[in-house]
């Protein structure tokens, strides 16, 4: 369990300032410009060394990434973005830290926007983040009142500016190139990689999109150094991580821990466990809605981190866990993310247009078990056709709930497709 | 330059290909809906995924750059399942609908389900509807059909620059649509038609009249406007069905005008089908023969100095030909092939020609626009300025009328005090031409066609001049006409001879009684009401302005009914070929005025289409040099003059009426009243 010595968000809880003065106290903005001069290169070789990797999701390594960024401008200008479209159904990890520890956020833009050579930074913020947004509008405001940011920033010698920017509530503007369309003031599209952001980008410029919680945590892995941060957690998985606990627990929250932490420990130690006891446990979705859901068997032994969860074919994703106890009903439950991918396409390719309503209209008889058992299979078959064949993940992410529940519960889809057949009446759900 | 592997084969590919464009080069199918040459990449469709080795996932490869070292597989289990399963959800919510299709037939996705599909559909729920949306007089929707290939948003944006279709909607329920249902306000609109994959646009006037299979294709040229416009004119029996583009990457690359591609309707109705003769003031049908001893009779009875001949705007170089050869052998002199007045002469070519060539406007890196509206006097030109400017560094200025080009202008002035300025070196726009390595210059009929159009001319040519416009290598200085005939008849000498009069000459000279026969070949537009006095002699084939005056008329082939030349604005020299008979008695221009020269006693001397082109190759060898274009080092100006101070006015106020054929189409008539007269004031801004 992770100390509290190690945790780096201190006030995770609100319990104290969220404003320059409290941040200060903790820590933040402490000698920002000694870091600064310590060089870009410093900078990015100490984020690879202490084996971050983005928080965002797909978990690539942070301190890789902002090494793609050209070493040199070319003539354009460099962006770093920030993502705070959090919108993946169960993630509320972002929201607290743009809430309460708005700094870390906000002097971590400075020091990565730095390290990849970008004089302004955007953070993209969702939709329905109001409060979020104006927390954060006040800390900037702040910063730049105390000069941390702007000319000079935090006297660093180098310039920065960061503008906060609202979206519209899509989905689909979490994914990193729909959300430099939507900066850019057009529809939320995901575009064709390559090219990648990094070399075109944000008004065709060099471009880095960071997940909030990867750039809020730089500040204190630069300042701790990337040894304390790679010593925490499992190797190739090493940190701390914001969980965000959600569903048939005792007490839902949003917690630091360490990665790697045990699935049960995590419930058990931070929710007050599961409704109902560890028994009454049905399953888990480990990383926010994409990824597949894990049945109580593997929950009681998986480690909470990237490689642990891909072994068991889930992920980690935004480490958002939905705890589902035995009164869920898991098809409908899936049935219910199956609509969400639906509506949250965005139409531009095929397979995920096409593809995230079919899945949905097939899933929602099954909850009903209005289907044949043959239905069971090709559905399989048409997340599999979905998947990968994309522009964006949102095709992979709208697949594998569907294949999960396959996966793991195929028994209990057909048993409603017999019941159904046999006259008898579908379950009610347990909303 | 990249080399890799596709399904075995090593091919070499230029840098920037994409790995579609290496498949193709080593012959390798790959199907695909989205992709268009032309356009912008979407990667949307999703049908051209290949596997490469060492990418987990299958590759779009309409969007992915070749690489070297790369080895690309098309024929594999892995890309036949992803082709199978875009196919498949690409199907799921497209109606069955083939049989009542317009696209049946021709249609991406029936050839693409048949070659690349399954036989069997496992989507068992209801499939999606989707409400037509209103596009106009020429494009019909049926948008259950779409696909959501964007084609059609990227053509509009990109090469028409009207940016009025997008879609709305997210999802399963994104939905193509014009800006709030109204119609398309481009010139090239038609040519979403033959983008869209399926059925979802397709030809509003054509609608359930022919099927593809049924229909002859006759590969011809346009006449519409002078820029000569590859096209493919589809009949059945003798009935011109539609007009389809064919590619001329030097011309109009695979893009037609609205008008080139829906006159077709006006090649049915107003149909002069017999001669006729006026007797007491009416005219009545009459045979060949008397309508020929008719004009014989008139002809005779009068003087070559009373006689007069004017050529039309769709004019083939046979039928001038053959009418110049027949006036000069009864010495007659008062010839003019320049209806409009334009005052630019015959003799040097290249002081009347498009000389960079329509292809050359891409190497040019400034422009100046003086007294024309290329978007509708050649739509399919404009279309390559644009293309040219949106590439960026192509700085447009316009001295006459300030309208919305669809790319960036700057208007410099409305007349020649403007024009004045830029050639004494003391507006700004001059020293932007100065610095530009390959300055154009597009003088247009609107500045032209004025009295004082030497005059303007001479100054253009001056601006030409000393901005380096003009050079061994690069000749600049482009003249931009509105009529199909007019280079022709220019390069055939159809203007007056010695003390001969010109087309304003004639008129007055009609007008006063001191010319009393006039000879108009598909002569319409011009002031008739001058001609009432004369006997006119109306050879064309259309009941327009002409035929109402006329005396005698002789009934001809329009240009899809005969095989003739045209030159096009560059001065290419292009063979049309007929596509249908003409109606009832009419005959093709030249052998109409072969047998009347019978008559009057002139025999010409040719007795058939080959002969006479033969005669006219050895007058004027550059008529056989097909396809080409030649540049001159220099351009030559008549005496100038002074010029006066009024405003510049383009050429074509009605973009929609500018010929008989045209002013016989209902369907440019539904156009003209859609989009009445805002073609010819929009500014983008008068709403």
């Amino acid at each position: 369990m992770l100390q509290d010595k190690d945790r780096i968000f201190t006030n995770l809880y609100g319990l104290d300032d969220y404003g320059l003065e409290g941040a200060r106290r903790r820590g933040d903005w402490d000698n920002t410009k000694d870091l600064i001069a310590k060089g870009r290169d410093w900078i990015i070789d100490e984020m690879k060394q202490s084996g971050l990797r983005g928080r965002g999701g797909a978990g690539f390594p942070t301190g890789l990434k902002w090494s793609f960024m050209p070493k040199e401008s070319d003539g354009r200008p460099h962006y770093l973005v920030v993502n705070a479209d959090e919108s993946e159904p169960g993630t509320c990890k972002d929201r607290e830290i743009m809430r309460h520890d708005p700094h870390k956020l906000v002097e971590g833009c400075l020091v990565a926007g730095f390290a990849m050579g970008a004089n302004a930074g955007y953070i993209y913020v969702r939709g329905e983040f109001i409060f979020e947004r104006e927390q954060l509008q006040r800390a900037v405001d702040q910063a730049y009142d105390a000069g941390l940011l702007g000319k000079n920033a935090a006297d660093s010698g180098w310039d920065f500016e960061l503008y906060i920017v609202h979206g519209a509530g899509a989905y689909i503007c979490g994914e990193e190139t729909a959300l430099i369309e939507s900066l850019e003031g057009k529809k939320g599209m995901p575009r064709l990689k390559p090219p990648f952001p990094a070399n075109v980008g944000l008004y065709g410029a060099p471009t880095t999109v960071n997940n909030v919680e990867s750039i809020a945590v730089a500040p204190t892995i630069l300042r701790r150094g990337a040894s304390w941060f790679g010593g925490l957690g499992r190797p190739n998985n090493t940190g701390t991580k914001v969980f965000s606990i959600s569903g048939h627990v005792n007490n839902p929250c949003n917690v630091e821990e360490e990665m790697g932490i045990p699935l049960k420990e995590l419930i058990e130690k931070h929710c007050g466990g599961v409704r109902g006891g560890w028994d009454n446990l049905l399953a888990v979705i480990p990383g926010g809605s994409s990824v597949p859901l894990l049945p109580k068997s593997i929950c009681d032994t998986v480690l909470m981190d990237f490689d642990s969860l891909k072994d068991v074919q889930s992920g980690l994703g935004t480490a958002a866990v939905i705890v589902m106890d035995k009164s869920t009903d898991v098809i409908k439950a899936i049935a219910r993310l199956s609509a969400f991918y639906k509506h949250e396409s965005c139409g531009q390719c095929t397979p995920c247009r096409e593809g995230t309503g079919w899945m949905w209209r097939v899933m929602e008889r099954l909850v009903t078990g209005e289907a044949e058992v043959e239905e069971i299979e090709m559905l399989l078959d048409v997340t599999k056709r979905v998947e990968g064949h994309t522009i964006c993940a949102l095709g992979d992410a709208a697949a594998w709930p569907v294949q999960g529940l396959i996966r793991h519960f195929r028994p209990v889809i057909e048993e409603r497709i017999a019941t159904r057949k046999a006259g008898g009446a579908a379950p009610v759900a347990a909303e | 330059m990249p080399k890799l592997t596709v399904d075995g084969v090593e091919v070499e590919v230029e840098n920037g290909v994409t790995v579609l464009q290496a498949c193709e080069e080593a012959n390798a199918d790959v199907p695909r809906f989205c992709y268009h040459e032309r356009l912008s990449i979407a990667g949307n469709c999703r049908m051209c995924l290949v596997e490469i080795e060492k990418s987990p996932k299958p590759v779009a490869s309409c969007a992915m750059p070749a690489a070297d070292g790369m080895v690309v597989h098309t024929k594999t289990e892995t890309v036949k399942r992803a082709r199978e399963g875009v196919m498949e959800f690409l199907l799921i919510n497209h109606p069955l609908d083939c049989p009542i299709c317009d696209q049946g037939g021709e249609c991406d996705l029936q050839d693409q389900a048949m070659a690349f599909g399954v036989d069997n559909s496992r989507f068992d729920e209801n499939k999606r509807a989707v409400e037509d949306k209103e596009m106009g007089p020429l494009v019909k929707t049926i948008m259950t059909r779409c696909i959501h290939c964007t084609r059609c948003v990227r053509f509009v944006q990109e090469v028409a620059g009207v940016p009025e279709i997008g879609a709305i909607g997210r999802g399963e329920d994104m939905e193509i649509t014009t800006y709030l249902e109204k119609s398309l306000t481009s010139e090239l609109s038609g040519n979403v038609i033959d983008l869209c994959p399926v059925g979802a646009l397709t030809s509003k006037p054509y609608a359930f009249t022919a099927r593809p299979w049924e229909l002859r294709k006759t590969e011809t040229i346009d006449v519409m406007d002078a820029v000569g416009s590859a096209i493919r004119v589809d009949a059945r029996g003798k009935e011109v069905m539609r007009v389809m583009p064919r590619l001329n990457e030097d011309v109009n690359e695979e893009w037609i005008s609205d008008k080139t591609r829906f006159i077709w309707d006006g090649l049915k109705s107003q149909r002069l089908d017999r001669p006729y003769v006026r007797e007491n003031g009416k005219l009545r049908a009459a045979s060949w023969n008397e309508a020929f001893e008719a004009i014989a009779a008139k002809a005779k009875s009068t003087t070559p100095e009373k006689m007069a001949a004017i050529a039309g705007d769709l004019a083939c170089v046979e039928g001038m030909s053959a009418l110049k050869d027949l006036m000069v052998s009864l010495g007659v002199t008062n010839l003019d092939c320049r209806q409009d007045g334009t005052k630019l002469n015959a003799g040097d070519r290249a002081s009347y020609l498009f000389n960079s060539s329509i292809a050359g406007i891409e190497d040019a890196d400034a422009l100046l626009i003086i007294g024309s509206n290329p978007r509708t006097e050649a739509p399919v030109l404009n279309a390559r300025i644009r293309k040219r400017w949106s590439q960026g560094g192509l700085p447009v200025g316009i001295v006459g009328e300030d309208v919305d080009l669809t790319y960036e202008t700057e208007h410099l002035g409305a007349g020649p005090q403007t024009l004045k300025e830029i050639a004494d070196g003391s507006h700004s726009f001059a020293r932007v031409l100065e610095v530009a390595e390959r300055p154009m210059i597009i003088l247009g009929q609107g500045a032209l066609t004025r009295a004082d159009g030497a005059a303007v001319h001479a100054t253009a040519l001056q601006i030409a001049e000393k901005s380096g416009a003009i050079s061994a290598n690069w000749n600049g200085f482009n003249v931009l006409h509105t009529a199909a005939a007019r280079v022709g008849g220019l390069d055939l000498g159809f203007v007056p001879g010695e003390g001969g009069k010109d087309i304003a000459g004639i008129l007055d000279a009609a007008a006063s009684g001191d010319v009393d026969f006039v000879f108009l070949l598909g002569a319409d537009e011009i002031d008739t009401s001058k001609l009432e006095k004369a006997f006119v002699v109306y050879q064309g084939t259309h009941g327009d302005a002409g035929a109402h005056v006329a005396d005698v008329i002789l009934p001809a082939a329009t240009y899809t009914e005969k095989s003739a030349l045209w030159v096009n604005t560059e001065g290419r020299v292009q063979m049309g070929r007929r596509a249908a008979f003409p109606p009832g008695d009419a005959r093709e221009d030249w052998a109409i005025l072969r047998a009347l020269s019978d008559v009057i006693g002139q025999t010409l001397p040719y007795d058939s289409l080959q002969q006479l082109r033969a005669a006219l190759f050895e007058a004027h060898p550059h008529f056989a040099a097909f396809d080409t274009v030649s540049s001159a080092a220099s351009v030559t100006s008549g005496p100038g003059g002074s010029m006066d101070d009024v405003p510049f006015s383009n050429a074509i106020t009605d973009f929609y009426f500018t010929n008989p054929i045209a002013r016989a189409s209902k369907i440019m008539a539904d156009c003209a009243a859609t989009y009445g007269n805002k073609e010819a004031g929009a500014t983008g801004t008068n709403g």
